[in-house]
């Protein structure tokens, strides 16, 4: 048992964000959320790295557990937090610094001072990112002269460079093109054997080729939520079945 | 369908207007910078020696020439002897008309100066070490001294000379070191003495403070930056004047430090502005991606928000700096005005602009003095000029390394 949710209720203000969501997200597997915009999925995906926490006026009822753990606990240390559960965002976001420098950025804010630890840590998860062979003769150039695709697995390789346990992910190939994507999505696979996945996506190809579980929401509740074979072919809930038909949404 | 319509002629004569007034507006400014220049480079036409004056030295005497400075330092008895600038070795024997007119009787000279010219061309004769500073209308062709040739005022006397003594006689002392240094001295100060603090003001702005502190103080420090420059000079003299004085124990408190302590409160708020802005305008997704990496708040600050506000934050010193260069009245006020090259922070200092505000009421139009304050003016012109594109580059810089 690596994620669950228990009675999770979110407001932004007034906005009741999430409406008493109940999950479990065993590990080693690959989890989509899907959904139209506005439901709550990018939101409740930020609940599990507490990156909700840096928005005004938030609130959140219920537990967020990882393991055994309420990550919400006043004793939880957000920092450390963060370090177990990776993010990769919508876009691309490296920081103005070389190939390099992205990559070894978690590992300097944590202290590691080895040089050949920075060295061997940053090849192993450019190699884990499939960018290795594409970037090892350019590692010492800015980041921004990486293409969308070349950058997003960058900041995929940047995160797994701390040594997370989790990733989630928010619509990471959703500005990408379609090879890039495709790229992405093999990567996604591969993460799999080793660590746990969260994806959010807008596109439901997508999920049902990478995902082992899918959770749909709309506004705000979690509608349902099974193996990805399930959803896709045989859905309990109209909701579902009218959505991934393309009925509205 | 696809006539014109008749209201276009406004629409033309409105374009045609701020056409006008926007080619008008730069002719005249580049207009100002011209004036500036030509009313300066008169400097270098001008003579070493106080107009309708001449020097005049012994037959024997080999030397052609003297520097404005040697002329000085000839004249205030700081050298004695003509093997000191290149001559033999004879004393020199400065001598002024009047000291001329006292060899002699009322009768020897005559009760119109008539025999004037006359006595200068003996005395002058007679001393083989002299070296006389006559006016010109007394020098007539019987003269049987050596008249030195007018020397212009050389750009190298202007720019490399150590003193600036517009009004001293026979030669009036042109040298800008002390007040170019000047200038940069105080402005290096200010600009060391206001990094740290506006950064850290900065830094509070951008990432710390709450939303209504913030609301409630970026216009407060705005708003300084609107405070005419002789108010700050008035708290500088009452408050920061007295209180270097007493902390290092001066004889006076008006020195560099508190010119710069002065220009740094000044360059503060354009400082704020400038980094705080650059900061805030770090994409949320450069911050959240370096959080969601685990960094703490102090490190995100550190390694993100900074390195990618940097060049915001080199043009908010440079913009500070070009500020302080350029400003007049406060400085004026509070540096105690010693137009003596600067050697530490608690020494009297006088910078160009200070200058220029202090002198140019009583140069007379058209004079030496004037044409040397005009060149000042142009020389700060330039400066900040450079200051400004300086800025302008680093802010256009890209972000990428």
């Amino acid at each position: 048992m690596k994620l669950e949710a228990k009675n999770v209720n979110f407001f932004y203000g007034d906005f009741h964000a999430l409406k008493d969501i109940n999950m479990k997200i065993e590990s080693n597997t690959v989890t989509a959320f899907i959904g139209p915009s506005g439901c709550g999925k990018s939101t409740f995906l930020r609940l599990f790295n507490r990156m909700n926490d840096l928005i005004a006026d938030t609130h959140l009822d219920g537990e967020c557990m990882l393991g055994d753990t309420n990550i919400y606990d006043k004793s939880i240390s957000v920092d450390e937090l963060r370090k177990t559960v990776g993010m990769v965002f919508q876009k691309p976001n490296p920081f103005p610094k070389s190939i390099f420098e992205n990559v070894a950025y978690g590992l300097r804010i944590n202290g590691e001072r080895s040089k050949s630890v920075i060295e061997d840590t940053v090849e192993t998860s450019l190699r884990q990112a499939a960018l290795w062979e594409e970037v090892k003769d350019k590692l010492k150039k800015s980041a921004y002269a990486l293409s969308g695709g070349q950058q997003q697995r960058l900041c995929i390789a940047r995160a797994l460079a701390v040594n997370p346990s989790v990733i989630l992910m928010d619509e990471p190939a959703s500005a990408l093109d379609p090879i890039s994507t495709s790229k992405i999505e093999e990567l996604i696979f591969e993460l799999k054997n080793h660590y746990t996945v969260v994806i959010v996506t807008h596109n439901m190809q997508q999920a049902a080729r990478v995902s082992d579980k899918t959770g749909f929401f709309m506004l705000g509740e979690l509608i349902e939520y099974d193996d990805t074979k399930k959803i896709f072919l045989n859905p309990e809930k109209e909701q579902t079945q009218n959505y991934i038909t393309g009925r509205f949404g | 369908m696809f006539r014109k319509k008749k209201n276009k002629f406004f629409e033309i004569l409105i374009e045609w207007m701020l056409r006008l007034s926007g080619s008008a507006t730069t002719i005249i400014i580049l207009l100002i910078s011209i004036f500036l220049f030509t009313e300066g480079w008169g400097l270098f036409k001008s003579s070493t020696v106080e107009k309708g004056y001449v020097l005049c030295i012994n037959k024997e005497n080999k030397i052609k020439n003297l520097t404005p400075e040697q002329i000085k330092e000839i004249f205030d008895g700081n050298i004695t002897s003509w093997k000191e600038v290149g001559g033999d070795d004879i004393p020199i024997e400065p001598m002024r008309m009047d000291e001329v007119i006292g060899m002699f009787s009322e009768e020897e000279i005559g009760s119109d100066f008539e025999h004037l010219p006359e006595r200068l061309s003996d005395v002058t004769a007679e001393h083989k070490g002299i070296l006389g500073f006559f006016p010109e209308q007394f020098i007539d062709i019987k003269f049987k001294g050596k008249v030195l040739p007018a020397e212009t005022i050389s750009p190298k006397d202007y720019f490399g000379g150590k003193e600036w003594f517009p009004t001293a006689t026979p030669a009036a002392q042109f040298g800008i070191l002390p007040l170019l240094l000047g200038t940069l001295w105080v402005s290096l100060g200010a600009i060391l003495l206001a990094l740290p603090f506006g950064l850290a003001v900065a830094i509070y702005l951008a990432e710390l403070a709450n939303p209504t502190v913030r609301k409630i103080l970026k216009p407060v420090i705005e708003l300084l930056a609107g405070i005419p420059s002789v108010v700050y000079g008035f708290f500088g003299l009452i408050v920061i004047v007295p209180m270097i004085r007493n902390v290092f124990n001066l004889p006076v408190g008006e020195t560099a430090l508190a010119g710069s302590i002065v220009l740094a409160i000044m360059a503060l708020p354009t400082i704020i502005t400038v980094a705080e802005d650059s900061m805030r305008n770090t994409p949320l997704a450069m911050k959240e991606s370096s959080l969601a990496l685990g960094a703490t708040h102090w490190q995100t600050i550190y390694h993100v928000i900074i390195p990618y506000a940097s060049s915001g934050i080199m043009a908010a010193v440079v913009l500070g700096i070009g500020r302080a260069i350029g400003e007049t009245m406060a400085v004026l006020m509070v540096t105690g005005n010693a137009a003596v090259i600067p050697h530490t922070f608690t020494e009297p200092v006088r910078t160009i602009p200070a200058t220029i505000a202090a002198e140019l009421g009583e140069a007379s139009v058209g004079s030496v003095q004037y044409q040397a304050l005009f060149m000042l003016g142009a020389i700060l012109f330039i400066l900040t000029l450079i200051i400004s594109i300086w800025a302008e580059v680093i802010r256009k810089e890209p972000h990428a390394e």
